[in-house]
């Protein structure tokens, strides 16, 4: 056992992969002589050199574009978005030829292409930094979408993210990025497009992903208080979804709460809702509640924490699921 | 690398701060008429004439070399038209005439070896004839059952690109991992074949130098020094937005701002852009690269069979470029300055109505993708949902239809 951050994890797994695969190029803005402004990239570029881990140009569609372009040419590129509010000048690359071209070649053209985006806010940010834009890719057809909550799942996860064969948008919360947790560096970690039981429980089942799994399992340390047993799942993939575990759980507890700092409408929590009002319908004791953000823009970070569920908010909607 | 003030030819005076639009207008529209900057190597009348700096890179054209070259022009074109014949009626969705671009696409195919990648836009059908993919394979994307029949990586000649001027990224980073492999730039021996050196050419055109994904494509290329030919065919018409929409100076002119040599070739000159792009690939294989190529042609047809060009610019202009036709001035040569004889134009025009009827017969029996065909490929590693989609789906399907199985091709590979 190691104790990691999750920067630190990220960077151990970005490290394993480099060293494994002499095809894997990290690019982006800051990545190399600075680190990156978390620090996540830190070393490598002095370690396996300017043609491995590349100072980008400022220009997001040009990091997405080339990088579609190297993975034509058999490179495995992880592109790193230095922010969230700042992937957009890239949107039209990875929706229009980085989620197509395998499609489009008919499997011709593989794109082993990742593209972190620390997401979520918390961290008192100006615009355009606190932003949680995962269900504008989970809806595109051809990417695939993850989200690490832990530093143990932060550094399996981005190296099984680098090995797959399809693109791959790996959301990281930016205000996790300091937290530390044991990571056993030699446990076969779980699939990277499975979610996961981060605790057991019989009464209420409490899903979220990413910056609030960690608020989620608060919630159900302070509903034990109260007698509650509340089972905790991390969906970890939210594209596909795997909610085979979600549906497994409601169909015991009855009760589902989603969380997620995401606005709710069309979001990922609404296709987790969708999808278990389908499959669990007969075993629904209480409407599925969603606590998000809310459907405004990202606000002023002075109100970020009115906007952010918090344990209070979670707590809130755990006592009126079991109300019900 | 050469002084960049020398790749910026000679600039009229500006009274003003601003250019007049007639300014604009002049410049471009500068034509194979006197301007000193256009290279030229066979006039709209079929004489060579000389350009001391790119003489040498066709010196090796002889008659037979341009008797290929005319007859890859005319096979071009004539399934072009059989293309454009079949959309008309009713047997492709749409079609993307090349007509009048057929020296800029065949001088610049010709130019490249086997080793060399392409990135096209969507009007490459003459490029793709030169990597070897037979015009058949492009009816799929016209007639909606495939998005692109070729092998991309096999060819070298990447899918065509539809979203104006993504490509020029794609080809930039693959550009850039030609140079990461160490394919640019190494000696060439005696005995050597040369093939350890590759280049990238990257197809656009004049309404694509507008779009942020060719300016980032230029920035990366230079910064990266990556062996990438811009290949901008300038057929002077986005739609039915005029050059000068996109542009207040000539487009090649562009390229000394990003600190690369930009050239303007008569692009309805198949020997000028043959020597040309040769020229501009053995920059970029030496490590020169990027290079931009303006090839100044123009688009005879629609922009698409849907488009009509009536309601935006005169038929006068098109009766202009006739004159300027790029099979015909090749023909005019070949009878003049080489003697060639009737029986091989007539042999050209029997074999090019024979691959006119072959693609025609092609596109008819073209069969319908199987209904299950968008659940295939969507992902290398598969996808639950998408499994589940299509079993859902052929379940419905054979609902309807108790006898008989309508799956076919297979589903996701896990």
């Amino acid at each position: 056992m190691t104790v990691l951050t999750m920067a630190k994890a990220l960077n151990d797994g970005l490290r394993a992969a480099m060293e494994r695969d002499p095809k894997v190029l990290v690019m982006g803005e800051d990545v190399g002589k600075l680190g990156g402004v978390f620090r996540v990239t830190d070393g490598l570029q002095k370690d396996f050199g300017e043609q491995r881990v590349l100072d980008t140009p400022l220009a997001e569609s040009g990091i997405i574009g080339t990088a579609v372009g190297l993975a034509i040419r058999g490179f495995r590129p992880v592109c790193e978005i230095q922010f969230d509010g700042f992937v957009f000048p890239g949107f039209d690359q990875i929706v229009s030829q980085l989620a197509k071209l395998h499609f489009r070649s008919q499997g011709k053209v593989r794109m082993p292409v990742v593209v972190r985006i620390p997401f979520g806010g918390g961290i008192g940010a100006v615009e355009h930094h606190s932003e949680s834009p995962e269900s504008l890719f989970a809806h595109v057809a051809g990417l695939k979408v993850v989200a690490c909550s832990n530093p143990a799942d932060a550094y399996w996860m981005i190296q099984q993210a680098i090995d797959c064969d399809d693109p791959v948008i790996f959301f990281e919360p930016k205000r996790r990025y300091w937290e530390k947790a044991e990571v056993d560096l030699d446990a076969a970690p779980p699939p990277l497009f499975a979610s996961r039981v981060a605790r057991a429980g019989s009464t209420l089942t409490l899903a979220g992903y990413g910056p609030v799994l960690r608020t989620c399992l608060e919630a159900a340390t302070a509903a034990e208080a109260d007698g509650h047993d509340i089972e905790v799942i991390d969906l970890r993939a939210l594209s596909p979804l795997d909610l085979g575990p979600v549906i497994e759980s409601v169909r015991r507890t009855g009760r589902l709460v989603v969380v997620s700092e995401a606005p709710s409408e069309a979001s990922v929590t609404a296709e987790v809702a969708a999808r278990v009002q389908e499959q669990c319908f007969h075993s629904l004791e209480a409407p599925v509640i969603r606590v998000t953000g809310f459907d405004t823009p990202y606000p002023p970070s002075k109100c970020e924490e009115d906007y952010l569920p918090d344990l209070d908010r979670v707590l809130d909607a755990v006592d009126r699921s079991l109300a019900w | 690398m050469s002084d960049p003030h020398d790749w910026a030819p000679s600039v009229p005076a500006v009274p003003d701060k601003r250019p007049s639009r007639e300014h604009v207008l002049a410049a471009l529209k500068a034509t194979d008429e006197g301007d000193p900057n256009l290279v030229q190597l066979l006039t709209p009348e079929g004489e060579r004439v000389s350009d001391p700096r790119f003489d040498h890179f066709a010196g090796d054209v002889d008659s037979a070399a341009l008797q290929e070259l005319y007859r890859d022009m005319v096979l071009v074109r004539r399934f072009d038209r059989e293309a454009n014949a079949l959309q008309r009626q009713g047997q492709l969705g749409i079609w993307v005439p090349l007509l009048g671009q057929e020296a800029a696409q065949i001088g610049a195919g010709r130019a490249m070896q086997p080793q060399d990648m392409v990135f096209p836009s969507y009007r490459e059908h003459g490029v793709a004839w030169t990597r070897g993919i037979d015009p058949t394979e492009l009816l799929g994307i016209f007639r909606g059952t495939d998005h692109g029949g070729w092998d991309p990586l096999a060819t070298r000649f990447h899918l065509y690109t539809i979203v104006i001027g993504n490509q020029c990224l794609n080809a930039t980073g693959y550009a850039m991992g030609q140079r990461f492999e160490g394919r640019v730039g190494n000696a060439v021996g005696a005995g050597d074949d040369g093939s350890m050196n590759e280049a990238t050419v990257c197809f656009f055109g004049d309404g694509a130098t507008s779009q942020g994904d060719v300016h980032e494509g230029f920035v990366w290329a230079a910064v990266y020094d990556a062996p990438v030919v811009f290949y901008c065919q300038n057929n002077q018409w986005a739609i039915s937005e005029p050059t000068e929409r996109q542009s207040r100076v000539p487009l090649y002119k562009r390229a000394a701002g990003y600190g690369f040599p930009g050239v303007r070739v008569d692009g309805n000159d198949v020997l000028a852009c043959l020597a040309v792009t040769r020229w501009a690939l053995e920059e970029c294989r030496t490590g020169n690269g990027p290079v931009l190529v303006e090839a100044f042609t123009y688009r005879m047809d629609a922009h698409t069979t849907s488009d009509d060009p009536s309601r935006y610019r005169l038929a006068d202009e098109l009766e202009l470029w006739k004159l300027k036709d790029p099979i015909e001035r090749v023909r005019v040569n070949l009878v003049r300055e080489h003697a060639v004889g009737q029986e091989f134009f007539a042999d050209v025009q029997a074999e090019s109505d024979a691959l006119a009827a072959r693609f025609r017969e092609h596109c008819l029996q073209m069969p319908p993708p199987a209904p299950d065909r968008m659940f295939a490929n969507v992902y290398a590693e598969g996808s639950p949902t998408i499994d589940a989609q299509r079993a859902e789906y052929l379940a419905y399907l054979e609902s309807f239809e108790p006898e008989g199985s309508l799956a076919g091709a297979g589903g996701e590979g896990v």
